[in-house]
């Protein structure tokens, strides 16, 4: 059996937590509707807050750098927050370093990495 | 080297037939992290650990099973955990074991990242015949 995890849009940014204890195939869906919603509601930014996760094994890890990919393509950028200490350790003993995400330590500093971006972004224009 | 055998405590097993069954998985290794004192970067490397393998298990093992234990040497608790399988076997054990290799969908850090966030790691394979790969982390 598989899950959605609910997606909250605040603004132009999709926010979604990571709280329960994830199987692949719902880890699969949560990376369609993401981009789905990106592109329906046209949000600048993603915020995938993995405070809850107990562990990030490859699958996730693969997940969040597809996510992080497939949002760039489609003009979002993405933010992991919440990271845990000892996920980080055993991320990068696993090998995976995923580059190519963004990352800040809560949700405060994320939505902070996606504003200054839509500002910069707005000023450019 | 001769290693001589750890106790073993009760083992609990858990069959790997389903995606569920990954979850599940993943949950008696918790259980028995907790249960061993480990700490708390062990707990999550070895949970980690469990999931890669029993991912393993469920998409080329065509699934299998987990036993799960605690474990005490003369020096140390520890969470043994084996994975077997009746699947196709590894052909080229050296090869599964590098990163970056992959038959599957995976990024190909399956089995060598659960190597190393384990402390022991053994692993048997008969092609034709199937896999089991056991893990050990202990306490420090």
């Amino acid at each position: 059996m598989s899950d959605r995890v609910p997606i909250l849009r605040i603004g132009e940014n999709l926010l979604v937590s990571i709280q329960i204890d994830l199987d692949d195939q719902t880890v699969m869906n949560l990376q369609e509707d993401l981009a789905a919603q990106v592109v329906k509601y046209g949000a600048r930014g993603v915020v995938i807050d993995i405070t809850a996760a107990e562990i990030v094994d490859s699958f996730v890890g693969r997940m969040l750098s597809t996510i992080a990919s497939v949002s760039r393509l489609l003009d979002a950028e993405t933010v992991v927050v919440g990271m845990r200490p000892a996920v980080a350790i055993t991320l990068v003993e696993l090998g995976l370093s995923l580059g190519g995400v963004r990352t800040a330590l809560n949700l405060e500093q994320g939505l902070a990495i996606l504003a200054k971006r839509a500002s910069a972004g707005a000023a450019g224009r | 080297m001769t290693v001589a055998e750890p106790d073993v405590g009760e083992v609990r097993v858990q069959t790997i037939a389903t995606s569920d069954d990954v979850v599940r998985a993943r949950q008696l290794a918790r259980n028995l992290a907790v249960e061993c004192r480990l700490s708390l970067v062990d707990q999550t490397k070895l949970v980690t650990a469990a999931s890669e393998l029993a991912r393993n298990t469920l998409v080329y093992g065509g699934g299998g099973s987990l036993s799960g234990a605690l474990v005490q040497d003369a020096r140390r608790r520890g969470v043994r955990l084996t994975f077997t399988d009746q699947g196709p076997g590894i052909p080229d054990v050296d090869l599964a074991l590098s990163d970056g290799w992959s038959s599957g969908s995976g990024m190909g850090l399956g089995l060598s990242g659960a190597r190393r966030l384990a402390d022991d790691f053994d692993l048997r394979t008969t092609v034709g015949a199937g896999t089991t790969v056991t893990v050990i982390k202990w306490t420090h």
